[in-house]
């Protein structure tokens, strides 16, 4: 997309890189998670390897994702902060699930629902995180007792099937909202795409214009 | 065996493992047959399984065995005569003995000689000079007809019976409790259920091994248990018997064979120096009958002492010159190995060759022992394993701390193989002789003892030839016809001490019957003759390689009584019997005392059974001769005789070693007063101001002597020294379990680790605290396992009277928390 | 060491039936605590028949050694000195799988064919299809399962499954010197049990028992304890163990549910699509800047 006068920048380069960090050690820790979580999904092994190498590979890509999501979290932190119009557009959120924006408020950079997504996300990962290390068992399941670690196995698998759901509904959205991928592959969005979405925000960039 | 053998008549186990099932009772005290001897403690296991026998564990710790035991009860180290004492008097005193066996089959109804006395400690004809026992009134009056003198009512006060029961009167559960510290009523509770065996139908075994050979006390301990066996009645029964478990798998065959300084093979002895003519020394171990009809097997002594110069002497051996009487050397004192350190010590003695022993491990007070090492000139070690002995010049720090620059002594080192690298024959603890075959080529240049042994003598044979000597005839002359001399096969060794026939031997009964042909093995002992037509190595190994083949190597285990004399499994001495003095399994009339255990029967004609008799198999019940057939009397003895240095009648002694300073029975007389103590020995015995705390040393199940932690396995499974103490001496010293604690007696000290334990517990002695420490004594500086101290660092060098083994389980340590 | 293939009633992480056409009968293994003098010659038999050696350690102040199992050892000794009502006991646990009827490690572990079970009971190691996620060692009640540091596999007792595979008896029986270990169909050693439980009984211990736990389906490895009501005794044996809750949960519930839900997402989402349409920007806006321009 051009740097014309048509569009705004939505995301810079250093931003955008670090999202399809997360988003690709995202996709290889689901897949391979999957594949340790239910037989059905052990074939997922060979794309890493197989068994042993996934079983190997798994939680330095974790790492790789929670540095990197950290990073996403610590700048995009300050646009997450839930506000009262948010609250009031995920009260008309089945009607844009409809397709009906019209009664939708106006949103800021990120929407209540993207928020909302960005809560679970966080959340998630922190879960992942803390119960990931609990279980690694060739550095550290050793410190913990039995039942700690078979909680964190628990919480481990919820915590990674709400991530990967939450995660598929933001693929989804990203896909149903013609042009929102623009912004993460290009920087940029059209100036009536942000308006459209983010009425807010196109205020605040462009002065209403 | 100093003690089985002058009560029984043999020294070795009179029963054997297998028949411990058949047990009602089972004492085990003086050893700890669950670490020590745990293959053959399935027997016990199968006692309670299929007899529900009540097992009893008498021991310091709380063992292995007690562990599966259902009684325990502690007791101090070095107590065990009192303990036993006090059984004796409650059998007595509660009328629990099984008096038919008792009148009939022991010496209770003897008379004893006038001026035989037990006063304050001390028995009749001590020298306090000497240190030694004028025994000539520790004796039966003997009759004009040259057979002692009995009285069937046993109360004339002169009688076994009343002066045994007179001298252990003493022997209160009171003064039991004071001295060994074992609580009263367990005490009673134990002598309450070994009572009940008093009964024909009931039987107990007692197990042992060095837990009591190892006292200054340790033969009369074993006697006072063979004593109360004999008033329950439970000897010559299935599941009866006083029964050595030995350690080393042929270590029954080491005495058997002879292998200690003053004996022969087949428990021949050395003439002293006092003997230098043969009839007397013949005359002497050919004992008479005491009473009428008994078969006195010593009798033949010459038999067997004639065709064992056979063997060794061939046709040098001959009726004029005594059989070579004069080339044995006749002994001026025993040279045991104390005695050999000794003069090693002394820089009297300065060669020694060493096989198969590792005495700087097994020998009390090693600075002793590498000091007499240091003075020797050459020291020879025939070993598999490169032991503490062989490399006690070398310094391993604290471990061992010597200056090798110092030491002139020149090591040589053969190395031999292990038992699994040759043919062979192992003798266990029952008595069996046991074949085994070669598992694996020995590694590098290891050769047989016999190859070794073979090659010394040729050597030496060679340059007696070429050289003379001093004294070259019994090396000139030994009888050495193997196929190949360097290499002298099992095969033909075991040959050998079975025997043979050196002439056609005729039927006496029948002159026109040829038993054996001149050259053909013999059948056993029965066919051995003292006019040198018979040649036997081991007269009571005969019949162990018969014109049949080798009767070692047999492995039929069928058992059709049950009792597990399986007589077709291997050989077992003498004659293939199973348990010995099974005739006394009968009563009088030659009927079983319990039909449960027939183990032999009179079946009208003969002695028949599912042993083989220990009997002359033709004399009907009724005649006088009695089941004891080795004893010139024929019965078992309650009282000693001679036969013991310390007394006819067991005495507890206090260790030489002790923690209450006095012997509550005679505080005149605290130890053993015929013990041997060289001089400088006594000054290094310590006193329990300074070393308050009594020490056992002992083996534990992991480990093998000083042998197994040259091995992975076993080294894994304990990888490093320790001593345990009981939780009350732990907190007392500020010890916790784990921390390294330094252990040192008079003579010397280690560093171990600590093992903080429930199982020893302190006990009341004497108005006295007693706490116990147990030294393991499995770690050296050689081998894979961590390097450690040899526990005999620590041991006193004195021995039991009779025998000379060590006192390794009674003595006096201190303890600290190592602070390094 | 897939001796046996022919027999195999579960596999790890298979959703589909095992070769199981050969029916054997059930096996265990009955350890009689009441006979066990803690000799250790069950630790050696088995490393020597699987030829392991753990290493040469040090004393920790007990008897123990060595102290844990490990990849090296696949059954140790456990002594407990305890104080009953019966005075001092010494109770001496051979320690090593327990081959349950419901294996938690076998539940647990994600790669397939890692750990199997034999239609004889017998739950089997198959280290070459490991993952080495220890898994297994947060499945297992009994915490058996030890992972090499040398090859990140897991190891244990197999109850010598290519010794019982070709009708031996495991190598740790065939040592017992004591008899305290024997091994035959799991109904012979029930009824071996109730015998030395009765003899028990007679010698006093009222509450002599069998350890065949039912939370896990009941086990091929038995124990007779003296005091079967109180198992802690025996160096922490747990007194009703089973596969958690949180295994349970993990290995259960969870799996379906997860894979379930994903897809119900997934499906959902697409039909959205297809029902509803792309959300795009609204022709009005896409005018208005249309005319800025």
């Amino acid at each position: 997309m051009k740097n014309d006068q048509n569009t705004i920048i939505r995301y810079t380069p250093s931003e955008r890189a670090n999202h399809w960090v997360s988003a690709i050690t995202f996709i290889l820790l689901a897949l391979s998670g999957l594949a340790l979580f239910h037989p059905a999904f052990y074939p997922l092994t060979q794309f890493f390897g197989g068994g042993v190498w996934t079983r190997i590979l798994h939680p330095f890509i974790g790492i790789v994702m929670a540095i990197s999501f950290s990073i996403m979290f610590s700048s995009f932190r300050q646009l997450n902060v839930m506000t009262p119009a948010d609250r009031e557009w995920l009260g008309h959120v089945r009607e844009i699930a409809a397709g009906n924006e019209r009664n939708m408020p106006e949103s800021g950079k990120f929407n209540g629902g993207q928020k909302v997504v960005f809560r679970l996300m966080v959340s998630c990962m922190v879960l992942l995180i803390l119960s990931g290390i609990v279980i690694w068992r060739s550095y550290f399941a050793f410190m913990f007792p039995r039942a700690v670690i078979r909680l964190s196995s628990v919480v481990h698998a919820v915590s990674a099937t709400i991530m990967i759901a939450v995660i598929m509904f933001h693929i989804y959205a990203g896909i149903w909202t013609k042009e929102s991928i623009d912004a993460m592959l290009y920087g940029r969005v059209r100036r009536a795409w942000a308006k459209q979405h983010h009425a807010a925000w196109f205020r605040q960039m462009t002065g209403g214009k | 065996m100093a003690s089985l053998a002058p009560t029984f008549g043999r020294g070795a186990m009179t029963n054997h493992w297998v028949d411990i099932k058949n047990a009602d009772v089972i004492l085990v005290m003086g050893g700890n047959a669950a670490e020590a001897h745990p293959c053959g403690f399935k027997w016990v296991t199968e006692a309670k399984a299929h007899n529900h026998a009540t097992f009893i564990v008498i021991d310091p710790r709380f063992t292995r065995s007690a562990a599966v035991a259902d009684i325990y009860a502690p007791l101090r180290t070095g107590t065990d005569i009192a303990f036993l004492g006090g059984l004796i008097n409650y059998l007595l005193s509660h009328d629990k003995i099984q008096h038919e066996y008792v009148k009939a089959y022991t010496n209770a109804a003897f008379i004893v000689k006038d001026g035989y006395s037990f006063d304050d400690g001390l028995f009749s004809g001590y020298d306090g000079a000497t240190h030694k026992y004028d025994k000539s009134t520790w004796a039966y009056e003997v009759g004009p007809d040259g057979f002692a003198k009995v009285d069937e009512t046993l109360q004339n006060p002169r009688c076994v019976m009343q002066l045994l029961t007179q001298h252990f009167s003493r022997y209160t559960p009171d003064v039991v409790s004071n001295i060994c510290g074992t609580p009263k009523d367990l005490f009673l509770k134990v002598c309450d259920t070994i009572a009940t065996t008093s009964a024909p139908d009931r039987t107990m075994t007692i197990l042992y091994a060095l837990g009591w050979t190892q006292h200054s006390v340790g033969s009369q301990m074993i006697r006072t248990a063979a004593m109360a066996q004999l008033l329950l009645g439970n000897v010559g029964m299935a599941g009866g018997g006083v029964n050595a478990l030995r350690g080393h798998s042929n270590i029954q065959g080491l005495t058997d064979l002879g292998l200690l300084s003053n004996l022969l093979p087949g428990y021949l002895t050395l003439p002293d120096e006092k003997e230098p003519d043969f009839k007397g020394f013949i005359a002497k171990r050919a004992l008479k009958p005491l009473r009428p009809g008994q078969m006195s097997y010593w009798q033949n002594y010459e038999k067997f002492h004639v065709s064992l110069m056979k063997t060794w002497f061939g046709k040098a051996a001959a009726k004029e010159n005594d059989w070579c009487y004069d080339w044995l050397p006749k002994l001026d004192k025993v040279y045991d190995v104390l005695m050999a350190f000794e003069l090693m010590h002394q820089g009297k003695l300065n060669g020694y060759f060493c096989q198969g022993f590792n005495p700087l491990g097994s020998i009390p007070n090693k600075a002793k022992l590498i000091d007499g090492l240091s003075k020797l000139k050459y020291l020879v070690v025939i070993d598999p394993l490169a032991t503490e002995t062989s490399c006690f010049w070398e310094n391993h720090g604290e471990y061992n701390d010597v200056d090798p620059s110092k030491i002139q002594t020149e090591v040589i080192r053969l190395p031999s193989t292990c038992f699994a690298e040759e043919n062979g024959s192992l003798t266990n603890s029952g008595r069996w002789l046991q074949w085994h075959y070669k598992g694996a080529p020995p590694p590098g240049d290891a050769k047989p003892d016999a190859d070794i042994m073979a090659g010394i003598f040729l050597k030496l044979k060679e340059l007696y030839q070429k050289e003379g000597g001093a004294f070259p005839d019994p090396i000139l002359n030994l009888s050495w016809d193997y196929k190949i001399p360097r290499s002298p096969a099992p095969e033909e060794l075991a040959m050998e001490y079975n025997g043979k026939a050196l002439a056609d031997l005729i039927d006496p009964k029948d002159k026109t019957k040829t038993i054996l042909k001149k050259g053909q093995q013999l059948d056993g002992f029965a066919q051995l003759m003292d006019d040198g037509s018979t040649a036997c190595g081991c007269w009571i190994y005969a019949g162990a390689w018969t014109e049949k083949g080798n009767m070692m190597a047999r492995r039929d285990n069928s058992d059709p009584s049950g009792l597990g004399n399986t007589l077709n499994w291997a050989f077992a001495w003498p004659a293939n019997r199973r348990v010995l003095y099974n005739r006394a399994s009968c009563d009088l009339s030659g009927k079983p005392w319990d039909p449960k255990r027939k183990l032999i029967y009179w079946d009208g004609s003969k002695w028949t059974g599912a042993d083989v008799p220990d009997f002359k198999p033709d004399i009907e019940p009724g005649n006088s001769m009695n089941p004891f057939i080795m004893q010139p009397e024929g019965v078992g003895r309650l009282f000693g005789l001679d036969k013991m240095a310390e007394g006819p009648f067991p005495e507890h002694y206090e260790p030489f070693e002790t923690p209450i300073d006095t012997n509550p029975l005679h505080p005149k007389v605290i130890s053993n007063p015929a013990a041997r103590v060289f001089k400088n020995d006594m000054e290094a015995f310590g006193k329990s101001k300074d070393y308050p705390y009594a020490a056992t040393t002992y083996r534990i199940t992991e480990h093998f002597h000083f042998w197994t932690k040259h091995t992975r396995l076993a080294a894994i499974l304990q990888p490093e020294q320790f001593i345990e103490i009981g939780e009350e001496l732990a907190k007392e010293k500020g010890i916790n379990a784990g921390d390294r604690v330094k252990v040192w007696s008079n003579r010397g000290f280690i560093k171990a680790m600590a093992v903080v334990t429930k199982r020893i517990k302190p006990l009341q002695v004497n108005g006295k605290t007693v706490h116990h420490v147990g030294i393991p004594i499995h770690w050296g500086f050689k081998g894979i396992a961590k390097s450690g101290f040899l526990a005999n660092t620590l041991t006193p060098f004195v021995g039991d009277a009779n025998t000379q083994t060590p006192e390794f389980k009674s003595f006096l340590v201190n303890i600290e928390k190592d602070r390094r | 060491m897939a001796l046996q293939s022919l027999d195999i009633t579960r596999r790890s992480a298979t959703t589909i039936p095992s070769p199981s056409q050969r029916q054997t009968p059930e096996v265990a293994k009955l350890i009689d605590i009441s006979k066990c003098i803690g000799c250790k010659a069950c630790q050696v038999a088995c490393m020597e028949w699987n030829d392991t050696r753990d290493v040469v350690g040090t004393n920790h102040g007990v008897l123990d050694n060595p102290m844990d199992l490990s990849e090296n050892s696949w059954t140790v000794m456990r002594y407990a000195e305890v104080q009953t009502d019966r005075g001092l006991e010494w109770l001496i646990r051979k320690d090593g799988c327990m081959h349950c009827a419901n294996p938690g490690c076998l539940k647990s572990c994600p790669a397939p064919g890692a750990i199997v079970q034999y239609s004889n009971g017998i739950v089997d190691f198959h280290e070459e299809n490991c993952i080495g996620c220890g898994y297994c060692i947060t499945g297992c009640p009994f915490n058996i399962p030890r992972l090499s540091n040398k090859d990140s596999k897991v190891y244990k007792c197999t109850l010598c499954s290519d010794r019982v595979a070709v009708g031996l008896e495991p190598a740790c029986v065939k040592t017992c010197p004591t008899g305290a270990i024997v091994f035959g169909t799991k109904e012979d050693m029930l009824h071996h049990a109730e015998g030395r439980i009765a003899d028990l009984k007679s010698r006093g211990f009222a509450d002599a028992g069998i350890y065949d736990p039912k939370g896990v389906g009941g086990t091929h490895v038995m124990y007779v304890l003296q005091h079967a009501d109180r198992p802690a005794l025996y160096c922490g044996l747990p007194k009703d163990p089973s596969i958690g809750a949180m295994v349970g949960l993990w290995k259960g519930a969870a799996k379906p549910l997860a894979s379930f839900a994903l897809a119900a997402g997934a499906l959902g989402a697409f039909l959205h699509y297809v029902t509803k349409g792309p959300n795009k920007v609204s022709e009005e806006i896409e005018k208005e800047f249309e005319n800025e321009k």
